[in-house]
């Protein structure tokens, strides 16, 4: 249970999809936060003090105690403020089935990202990469119809652990469409996921922290310019 | 010993994510049935319980398959309360996390890269490992064990180094060098294979180094077969 008077601080971009991970499970909690945002390409102090073994965002500062890693700052969230919603399911053998895919997504996803929105529309490279995530998207899309249990999120009625995880994705996912100009939020190939992605996008917790694609298009394209100071 | 009729384990002998799960379930004084999978000619079953990574260990339990020997540990102290492994306080559950997901992606990686790779690549790889065991060794300063007096979750999840690394070193000719410079460490690798679950829960060194050796012969890069 966590204190009246929580010093609670973010250290993040509002760009990164794991930091997005973190906002989402406190506001899911009704936890009020400061977010610091790191200006890219130069890493302030209190990040390299916080988190000396990554040196990466975010990390989540509760009451002078530094938190790193995405997903662990988001079990930490649920195990302290434990009187909120539950992020992560009741059942162990749910559990172990959120954090298997919870490390699937991010075996897979982010790489795929990271190395579509460099390439160029058209190429046989893209083609390639576009055909990993449409089958991990496919594998996903089989994960949705078994977690959900026909309700609305991979959590159930509401947004959980998997939910966060991939969820925080999709701005990404709708931006290297934009990038690449290939389709992968296709509701012909995985309608349950498409249907879901709209769901979690207009969830309470999320329409705030879930950056727009256009805008990620433009970070990229700064990104590649150099633009960023180091 | 708590009776648990319906739990089975996929494993490999050589497989270090495979221990891990066996000195959990030996902790907490689970029985279990150990099904040895030859992962040249994986077992209809291991693909039907595992069929997404196919790799071992697959803890089954009430024909219920959990994969990932990380998302196995969480599972059996979830699901058996005795003998805790995980801490109960928020803060030092997620350091536990913290280190266990650093050494199974960061030092794994490195070590990998030191075991498979020669020159140049070989010597980076080292020198990123041996930056690692520093943090290792600085998290363990004052501590027996990285969850305290007795052996916990990181410990566990850290436990595939204090005796597959020097199999590596030996297997791959390289050297970490960690003897002389990370004394805690060094002690904690000592302190933990003397541990009565883990000392009686190892594969034979000299048939685990042929192991090893043979598999670096076999694949330069490719990825090993279990997690």
């Amino acid at each position: 249970m966590a204190a009246e008077k929580d010093e609670i601080k973010l250290i993040g971009g509002w760009a990164s999809p794991f930091v997005m991970r973190p906002r989402v499970a406190l506001n899911m909690k009704g936890v009020v936060y400061e977010m610091t945002q790191e200006t890219v390409g130069k890493k302030s102090d209190l990040l390299l003090k916080s988190n000396p073994v990554y040196k990466k965002i975010p990390v989540l500062i509760h009451n002078g105690k530094p938190i790193c890693e995405s997903m662990i700052i988001v079990e930490y969230i649920d195990e302290t403020w434990s009187d909120g919603a539950s992020i992560l399911p009741p059942d162990p053998y749910d559990r172990s089935i959120a954090r298997f895919w919870t490390a699937y997504v991010d075996d897979k996803i982010p790489d795929l990202i990271r190395k579509l929105r460099l390439l160029v529309k058209g190429s046989a490279e893209a083609e390639v990469e576009a055909e990993k995530l449409n089958a991990a998207l496919q594998l996903l899309e089989e994960a949705f119809e078994k977690c959900s249990k026909g309700k609305g999120f991979f959590g159930g009625d509401d947004i959980g652990y998997l939910d966060i995880a991939f969820g925080s994705q999709l701005g990404w996912i709708k931006a290297v469409e934009k990038i690449v100009e290939i389709k992968f939020l296709d509701k012909e190939k995985i309608p349950g996921l498409v249907a879901w992605s709209e769901r979690f996008c207009a969830h309470e917790a999320v329409k705030e922290v879930m950056p727009e694609a256009d805008r990620l298009v433009e970070f990229t394209k700064m990104l590649l310019s150099g633009s960023f100071a180091k | 010993m708590v009776a648990s009729a319906a739990v089975r384990l996929f494993g490999m002998w050589a497989s270090p994510a495979v221990r891990r799960v066996e000195w959990a379930l030996k902790l907490k004084g689970i029985e279990y049935e150990y099904i040895e999978e030859d992962l040249s000619n994986k077992s209809s079953s291991l693909l039907e319980f595992n069929p997404i990574n196919k790799q071992v260990p697959v803890l089954v339990h009430n024909c219920n398959p959990i994969v990932e020997s990380l998302v196995i540990l969480e599972y059996i102290d979830e699901t058996w309360k005795e003998n805790p492994i995980l801490p109960v306080d928020p803060l030092e559950r997620a350091k536990a996390r913290f280190w266990a997901t650093f050494v199974d992606v960061k030092c794994r990686e490195e070590s990998r890269k030191a075991f498979f790779m020669e020159g140049e690549e070989k010597e980076k790889a080292i020198e990123n490992l041996q930056v690692q065991l520093k943090a290792l060794d600085e998290e363990l300063e004052g501590k027996k064990f990285f969850s305290g007096d007795h052996i916990g979750y990181t410990d566990l999840a850290v436990g595939w180094m204090a005796f597959w690394l020097g199999v590596a070193e030996e297997a791959a000719g390289f050297k970490a060098n960690y003897d002389v410079k990370f004394p805690n460490f060094s002690r904690w690798m000592k302190d933990f294979l003397a541990e009565p679950v883990i000392k009686d829960n190892l594969p034979p060194r000299e048939k685990t180094v042929e192991f090893f050796r043979a598999f670096k012969q076999l694949g330069s890069c490719t990825k090993v077969n279990q997690k």
